[in-house]
């Protein structure tokens, strides 16, 4: 889950990670206000979900509180890498000596958390890992003990000569890590890291990326959530429990399992058609999931035809059949449905959609077939 | 011979009690895994369908039946907590079906299975099953299993299920089929399991299920090429996931432009594995390479 600036620079906050003081604003007037309170310079920031925020004209400097209003107020309703911008933090504007990358990610390989700092801070990390990895510090932590102090200390000794800024630092990278265990983090990230002329070290801007997985136990960080930053129809689809991905396409696909979800939407591909969603229903399927799932789908005017993949191992196939046959009894699906079913009460799922009026493919090549040929046929 | 699980599993049950865990447990029986076991806390000396003996811990489990494999069906809070305590027992493989396990917990349980040199398959898997000698560990449906020479290794569960049908109905059985999981981090990889079935004298080919997300299968690919004489065909699902979105497995994610779809194809291709352009190519990819008609 990604939360915004201004909720991560709290949860930094609250490890004692030195930053300037700012505020987050919802209208213009609150952002005057907040800039009058930090007199001076300000930045007004855009809170998206979304890189490139600078280049997109969502971050903008303010000498007064006038202009932090008029800025705030270009920024607030904007959209950027098509989310609209609801939110702006107001910080204020610091003078800069130096700026660093500090990062902590989950790292698949390692299977540990790995620290990844670079005194080449203020631009895209990725950019510097393949092109200068070199410029790159990496330091996996064993999360059974911790970072060692001689562990913080190597860190920060790769980025400051100075002993009291690697001291400042040292200090901020055993934050960074106890925000990260705190937080259940997959990504926690200071860039830039900035020293000021008078020698502090500040953090200037931060992003965390929670882990689902800890959502369900952690209903605090689940609060973080900013629904208006999604697509409605995967904010909808999350409500009801269902995995679910919006894409281009106009071929509808509900399937039981991601991977049998993914291989539903490359062979709608190989088969000539373009796939309008990722969807799992899961493996423990009741027929109220297929009719959520049914109306997320059908919501999409560009969805031509829809095609139920689903191989029942876990899943009872007979509880799907229920389940699109309650759906379209319930409202008006509208496009033509291909059913492929297979796998445990097959024949009991067939017998439920017969009495319907609706038939079932046994083979997913051929349903997918179909469906594509369906889609094509009606666009 | 086959792989991991055999006549000789002696498997205890954790979470025996709960709904997941009873379902399956009752479905491994019928199948004819010999469970000797089930654990839940507070519910010891109560049997499970009349059978099976029920203990308060792990290490009560083997101390009375001589368990050697344990399966986990606990929910995902408690999941890790259930596999320090199989390992810290003894059991040297332990498969852990639950999804949504914080990957941070994933990350403290590494070293300590890795440290007592247990073999952890899971979590977010589907298990394993042993079709040749009735041993089926986890989730995966028996009855579209048969016995045979062909070793199946899969980050998914429902598509190794599809895979494993084409495979059955065209009369190709399978020595064991393994589903290593979803997750970011996981026990058991590919190489791993390509190794053991390299090993496995019961095994002819070995068929490989990767997705999108890290570099587990461009690594499998570089051992395949070096270490594996055994023909190898393999599939990669999520050709057309975007960038940056989890396709439903947490591990299942293409970051920056790392884990794609083409990435690994590439490698398959660099290193001669068959490669499945859709799940039904397995049938004349395997045909072919192992000369069957």
């Amino acid at each position: 889950m990604n939360i915004h600036e201004y909720q991560a620079r709290a949860l930094l906050k609250a490890q004692g990670i030195p930053m300037l003081d700012g505020d987050v604003a919802s209208t213009p007037t609150e952002a005057e206000a907040i800039a009058r309170r930090l007199g001076g310079t300000v930045v007004i920031k855009a809170q998206v979900h979304a890189g490139g925020r600078g280049k997109a004209g969502g971050v903008k400097l303010a000498r007064n509180p006038a202009e932090a209003l008029d800025h705030a107020s270009e920024i607030l309703g904007m959209r950027i890498k098509g989310l609209e911008v609801h939110k702006v933090l107001v910080v204020p504007a610091a003078e800069i000596a130096t700026e660093s990358y500090v990062g902590l990610i989950m790292d698949r390989d390692s299977q540990r958390p790995v620290f990844m700092v670079s005194a080449a801070g203020g631009v895209d990390i990725e950019e510097v890992a393949s092109t200068n990895p070199e410029k790159i510090t990496r330091l996996p932590v064993d999360p059974t003990h911790g970072l060692f102090p001689h562990q913080s200390l190597a860190l920060a000794f790769s980025l400051y000569r100075d002993f009291n800024q690697v001291k400042a630092a040292a200090r901020i990278m055993e934050q960074l890590y106890a925000a990260f265990v705190a937080n259940g983090c997959s990504l926690a990230e200071i860039n830039p890291l900035v020293t000021t002329p008078d020698g502090r070290v500040l953090a200037l801007d931060a992003k965390i990326v929670i882990d689902d997985n800890e959502l369900f136990w952690r209903p605090d960080l689940g609060l973080l959530r900013d629904d208006t930053a999604e697509e409605p129809s995967e904010a909808a689809a999350r409500r009801a429990n269902l995995s679910f991905i919006k894409l281009e396409g106009n071929v509808g696909c509900v399937v039981n399992g991601a991977g049998l979800a993914m291989a539903t939407m490359d062979l709608v591909k190989y088969y000539g058609g373009e796939p309008a969603n990722f969807l799992d229903i899961g493996g423990s399927s009741s027929p109220e999931k297929v009719i959520n799932a049914l109306k997320i789908i059908t919501a999409d005017p560009r969805v031509k035809a829809i095609l139920f993949n689903i191989f029942g191992g876990i899943t009872r196939t007979d509880d799907v059949a229920n389940g699109i046959v309650a759906a379209t009894r319930q409202f008006k699906v509208g496009v033509p449905i291909v059913i492929r079913l297979t796998g445990t009460n097959e024949a009991e799922a067939i017998r439920i959609l017969e009495a319907a009026g609706m038939t079932a493919l046994s083979d997913m090549d051929e349903a997918v077939q179909r469906v594509v040929t369906l889609a094509r046929e009606a666009a | 011979m086959s792989i991991f699980a055999d006549a000789r599993t002696r498997l205890v049950v954790q979470g025996i009690t709960g709904r997941e865990g009873s379902f399956h447990a009752k479905q491994m029986l019928e199948y004819g895994t010999n469970v000797v076991a089930g654990v839940t806390p507070g519910k010891g000396g109560q049997t499970f369908e009349g059978k099976v003996p029920i203990f308060n811990t792990v290490a009560d489990a083997v101390a009375a039946t001589g368990a050697n494999c344990g399966v986990i069906y606990v929910p995902p809070m408690a999941a890790a907590g259930a596999v320090f305590e199989a390992a810290d027992a003894g059991i040297p493989l332990i498969v852990c079906i639950t999804e949504g396990i914080p990957v941070m917990h994933m990350s403290r349980v590494m070293p300590f299975v890795r440290n007592r040199g247990v073999r952890l398959i899971g979590p977010n898997c589907p298990g394993l099953i042993t079709p040749g000698a009735r041993a089926k560990v986890g989730i995966i449906p028996g009855n579209i299993c048969a016995p045979g020479r062909v070793g199946m290794v899969s980050r998914s569960g429902t598509l190794t299920y599809e895979v494993v049908n084409h495979l059955t109905r065209s009369g190709i059985g399978q020595s064991t089929c393994v589903g290593i999981g979803g997750d970011p981090v996981i026990g058991t990889n590919f190489i791993d399991c390509l190794r053991a079935f390299q090993e496995d004298p019961e095994t002819d080919a070995i068929v490989m299920i990767g997705e999108i997300g890290g570099t587990d299968e461009q690594k499998a690919a570089e051992f395949v090429s070096q270490h594996v004489t055994k023909p190898v065909v393999g599939f990669i699902a999520g050709q057309t996931a975007p960038k940056g979105r989890r396709m439903g497995h947490a591990g299942a994610i293409i970051s920056g432009s790392s884990g794609t779809a083409e990435e690994k194809l590439a490698a398959f291709s660099a290193a001669g594995v068959g490669i499945m352009k859709r799940p039904a190519d397995v049938i004349p990819l395997l045909r072919q390479r192992l000369r069957l008609k």
